[in-house]
């Protein structure tokens, strides 16, 4: 139903405290956005300002190609689901959910229809006389959405919707979350997390931001597989992407790189004849590395620990040199290597190759 | 706390009894002049109020009965019975009592244990029996004024509403009680409203200068009231209000603003922002988010000033002082009661003690019925 | 006019007056001044939304300005003029003020309550809340021992008369004196010096229960578990009150403290009502209501003079508040 674009939007506090800058994006209708990024990063200061909760202090920001910096926010056809829910306490949850409808003076009998509508798809009905008091966690996470749908929004936004519900009802929700996104397709979604399995499973796209900008715009796959720059690389994936630091050896349509430990990692990354003596970082997921059977390694070094979580065991390796500790993840049990020495290589297409943090794959 | 192990319950029943003491420390002055406010002035001054509820022993004095006359051996007898003496039946209305003692002598009025004869000396002797009875033994007939005696008697504690007649009725009090209602109720409902605006913006809306408008409206909440006064009942004066119930009604609702700002901010900008967002978001503008979020949920504050207002107001002295005029039409109940009562009705107890109930009934009935609401005010004022 | 009847009257204009002062102040911005639409609609909602904070706030910064801020001037002004206020007299009414006796006392009186009451009911209301939070009828003992707070100072003034008075019959205290000890009775309030004190404690029988509710709160407010860890580092119960709990209530303390001040310094009421100041129990609030309406110069002078006493707790107030609020 709605575009949005961003344009170098930037946001600064007092003039003198930047939060973020440079922010360009453009969103397209019925994309799920998901900006992930550490604490303190302006995930949520974004979407505010997206809310028009925040003041644009830089850039400009579109809605459908109409420029909505100084629209107030419900001018701007947004709906938002907060993350404590922020549900009205002294209403009933059918007041809650025609609140806004009622504010922008709707026939009651639009209002009943659209209340009713939206208490179907969220199964609300048996308790729409109720107050959020009496609804369980789960619930009140419903009615907040539910207060959204009411409104018909172009633009949805979510400010960690599930980070108030525990374990079990927070998959549970991303699901009923996923299921709804998919029954309006048409619907543009912006969704803020500090949750990667959200950020994976719900996203069409993620954003990530570091460093008061945007690290990278991608699907979830693209960041987990071509991650543009060591902050992507190590924010996406748990535990993070190890990085072994080295010097190009051998360019081509493979790179090999000589790392500093004494081992050798082959990389799918095309590289020209004077990248030759480079200085990299060679990353490798945990998950990609495997015993090497003989031949080149990429490492070898002692386990120091190991953690079995059944249905894999996560190594964790002696430090060698300036490198932070390795870890290792190895699919089933595996008991008898603590102390031992292991040599672990991957394949060349899961090797990355970063130099000065940016990936040579983006060059 | 109450779980730990091996807690000693010594410490307990000194802390018990502890608050037991300070809690009747606090309550004595209050209830003595409670009961006194039910007794009339000469069980007051006979008695302690902490003597109130057991039966007393006043001393009585009455007559022979001259018209009992009958001659006896060595002179004349007169008979009767003490409780129907002209003289001590008001006291006594069902005509029964216990006499403790008698005498003779209002030096001495219970020299002589009931029932006992009494030797007076000239061939005189009285006996006065418990129940009243007596013989009188005279050398001779005394005429027309039959013989004192004096006994002590015990009164069953007397308790009447007499004060609180004289005082609602007579006293001009209940003029005074209606003036002070006529001072509080609009003087506790309109400075709310202002108020609750005011903190609203100044909780949740932005704008330059937003902080020093607080601090200024936390340095006026310790302006002393005194100040105020002559600068502001010349303007009343000035501009035509003069000592009236308007001017009082302006007085109150302004003197009330800064504590009223400061409470109801405080509590305001403990709403959860996401809710204020949310209603901002679904397209309320301030007026609406202030009707239909910001004033139900502030209930308990709102609640908070209005016991407190309500309170101050009531209670006032000095403002009614200045602001009224100090005719009798228009005294409020602490100004006739500093007034009128604690100077010229000065000795009269029970009336004061009346007067001083009848003034805090109502307040006392406000604060505990709504001490919930008041003390949750009071915390949004000063505990972070 | 029937004053009740004009009091109805009052409560409906001014009620309904602030409504509608509040719907049609708010209408004129948004419909007429700045309409939300055409071409400047959003630059129009943003200019209504920087004006709309001041029409929220305008009958109250009216009010306090002229019944408030006004009379901080108007009365160091009036204190300059003569009693009948048409001569200037400069600062005689001060020098005046401060050569005379009654004033010194009623200043060094007025200290002393300062000094005693805050200090007192404070430390009562601690003490209180302390032992009242562990008892099961605890809540009953707070709430008798807050009631005072709901009677008036005139009220509170007679009540206490009662206690005092001379009369063994009467007053509880000469009651306890002439009956337990069997001295003659006496009129405490004109023992001098001592007088002070008992008028003092009219006042601190009627706060303590105002400092007993607030720092009973922060004391429940205080993590359980710093005190489960005092317990079990084999702290006692009074080293637990005074090392562990009462330092963590120290900011409500000086809250409660300074409130506490600045009502002494306002009320007048108990010196008026119990001795009308004679017997050197002036204080200046009572000391300046002497000159009300007979010599006002000399009447703002005691105010102004109120005011400067009161000011480094104002001045202390405002950067407490400044510093809560970043």
């Amino acid at each position: 139903m709605a575009t949005l674009k961003l344009t170098d939007v930037a946001k600064t506090y007092g003039g003198t405290v930047d939060v973020l800058r440079n922010i360009n994006l453009d969103i397209k209708t019925g994309e799920l956005i998901v900006f992930v990024g550490p604490s303190g990063c302006g995930k949520s200061t974004l979407l505010r300002m997206i809310a028009g909760l925040e003041k644009i202090t830089g850039g400009t920001l579109e809605i459908d190609g109409q420029v909505v910096n100084d629209t107030p926010p419900a001018q701007r056809g947004i709906a938002m689901v907060f993350q404590s829910y922020a549900l009205y306490p002294h209403m009933t949850v059918r007041d809650n959910m025609s609140f806004s409808l009622k504010l922008a003076k709707k026939s009651k009998a639009e209002i009943e229809e659209a209340v009713s509508k939206a208490a179907r798809i969220l199964q609300l009905e048996p308790y729409l006389d109720r107050l959020p008091k009496a609804l369980s966690g789960g619930q009140r996470q419903r009615v907040a959405i539910g207060r959204s749908i009411v409104r018909d929004p172009k633009v949805y936004l979510f400010d960690e919707p599930l980070s108030n519900l525990d374990a079990a009802l927070r998959v549970a929700t991303r699901i009923e979350i996923a299921q709804l996104k998919e029954s309006m397709p048409d619907s543009t979604m912006i969704y803020v997390t500090h949750d990667q399995v959200e950020a994976m499973t719900l996203a069409s796209r993620i954003v990530v931001l570091a460093n008061k900008g945007i690290a990278q715009v991608g699907t979830p796959l693209d960041l987990y597989e071509r991650p543009e720059n060591e902050f992507v690389a190590q924010f996406i994936g748990s535990p993070a992407m190890n990085l072994l630091s080295g010097e190009i050896v051998e360019t081509g349509q493979h790179t090999t790189v000589k790392l500093d430990g004494g081992g050798i990692a082959v990389a799918a990354v095309p590289t020209q004849a004077a990248d030759k003596g480079l200085k990299v970082n060679v990353g490798v997921r945990p998950e990609d590395l495997y015993e090497a059977q003989g031949g080149d390694y990429i490492f070898d070094a002692k386990v120091n620990i190991t953690e079995a979580l059944g249905e894999v065991t996560l190594l964790y390796f002696e430090p060698q040199g300036d490198n932070e500790a390795l870890i290792g993840k190895l699919p089933g049990i595996h008991n008898g290597l603590r102390g031992t020495p292991v040599k672990m290589t991957a394949k060349p297409e899961k090797v990355q190759i970063f130099h000065d943090g940016r990936s040579l794959h983006y060059r | 706390m109450d779980n730990i192990a091996g807690k000693k319950s010594s410490l307990s029943i000194v802390v018990n009894i502890t608050v037991f003491l300070l809690v009747l420390i606090w309550l004595i002055p209050t209830v003595g002049l409670f009961v006194s406010s039910f007794r009339d002035r000469d069980a007051i001054s006979a008695s302690g109020w902490w003597l109130a509820p057991l039966a007393t022993e006043q001393t009585f004095r009455g007559r022979g009965d001259t018209e009992s006359v009958t001659p006896g051996d060595g002179g004349v007898v007169l008979t009767g019975n003490v409780f129907l003496d002209p003289e001590i039946a008001p006291s006594f209305p069902n005509g029964e009592g216990k006499i403790a003692a008698f005498g003779d002598s209002g030096r001495e009025p219970g020299e002589f244990p009931a029932g006992e004869v009494a030797d007076l000396g000239d061939g005189a002797s009285l006996i006065v029996e418990r129940s009243g009875d007596y013989v009188f033994t005279l050398p001779e007939d005394p005429g027309d004024r039959g013989p004192r005696y004096y006994v002590v008697a015990k009164t069953p504690p007397s308790f009447t509403l007499d004060n609180y007649r004289t005082v609602l009725s007579a006293g001009g009090m209940g003029q005074a009680f209606v003036n002070t209602l006529t001072v509080t109720i609009p003087t506790t409902i309109i400075p709310i409203l202002m108020a609750a605006f005011a903190a609203y913006a100044l909780a949740w809306m932005d704008f330059a200068g937003r902080s020093w408008l607080i601090a200024a409206i936390i340095g006026l909440l310790v302006v002393p009231l005194q100040l105020a006064l002559v600068p502001m009942l010349t303007l009343h004066n000035q501009v035509g209000i003069g000592q009236s119930f308007l001017g009082i009604w302006l007085a109150h609702a302004a003197f009330g603003q800064p504590l009223a700002v400061y409470l109801l901010r405080n509590y305001m900008i403990g709403l959860p922002r996401d809710i204020i967002e949310s209603a901002r978001v679904d397209g309320g503008t301030d007026f609406q988010i202030f009707m239909k979020i910001i004033l139900p949920l502030s209930f308990p504050a709102l609640a908070a000033f209005a016991i407190f207002q309500f309170l101050w107001t009531w209670n006032d002295l000095l403002v009614a002082k200045v602001f009224l005029p100090s005719s009798e039409e228009t005294k409020v109940m602490t100004v006739k009661i500093a007034d009128d009562l604690l100077g010229s009705r000065g000795g009269d107890w029970g009336i004061l003690a009346a007067a001083a109930f009848v003034s805090i009934t109502i307040p006392l009935l406000v604060f505990f019925t709504l001490q919930r609401y008041l003390v949750r005010g009071l915390l949004a004022g000063s505990v972070k | 006019m029937n004053p009740v009847f004009q009091g109805l009257i009052t409560i409906a204009v001014g009620v309904g007056g602030i409504f509608v002062y509040f719907i049609a102040s708010n209408a004129f911005l948004d419909k007429v001044l700045f309409p939300a639409k055409g071409p400047n609609a959003s630059r129009n909602i943003n200019r209504a939304n920087t004006i709309r904070p001041w029409l929220f706030m305008a009958p109250t910064i009216i009010a306090l300005s002229l019944y408030l801020v006004y009379p901080v001037i108007g009365s160091f002004i009036r204190s300059l003029f003569n009693r009948s206020g048409d001569e200037f007299v400069g600062f005689s009414n001060y020098t005046t003020m401060f050569a005379s006796s009654e004033f010194r006392t009623a200043f060094w009186n007025n200290v002393l309550w300062a000094l005693v009451v805050p200090s007192v009911s404070t430390f009562l209301g601690l003490l209180i809340a302390q032992l009242t939070d562990k008892l099961r009828w605890g809540n009953i003992a707070k709430s008798l021992i807050f009631m005072p707070m709901a009677i008036s100072f005139v009220g509170a003034s007679l009540i206490w008369k009662f206690v005092y008075a001379i009369d063994p019959e009467l007053g509880v205290i000469n009651a306890i004196r002439v009956n337990m000890f069997g001295a003659s009775p006496l009129d405490v309030l004109q023992i001098a010096f001592w007088n002070n004190l008992f008028l003092m404690v009219i006042l601190i029988w009627v706060q303590t229960g105002f400092a007993m509710v607030i720092l009973s709160a922060a004391l429940r407010g205080i993590p359980e578990e710093t005190i489960e860890a005092a317990i079990i580092d084999g702290a006692n119960p009074f080293q637990i009150f005074f090392r562990i709990q009462v330092p963590q209530v120290t900011n409500t303390i000086i809250v409660v403290f300074t409130t506490t001040t600045i009502l002494v310094l306002k009320v007048f009421d108990i010196v008026y009502a119990m001795t009308g100041g004679n017997f050197n129990t002036q204080i200046l609030p009572s000391y300046m209501m002497q000159f009300m309406f007979r010599d006002d110069g000399r009447a703002t002078a005691v105010a102004i003079v109120i005011m400067l006493i009161v000011t480094p707790v104002m001045i202390q107030n405002i950067r407490q508040a400044r510093a809560e609020m970043r």
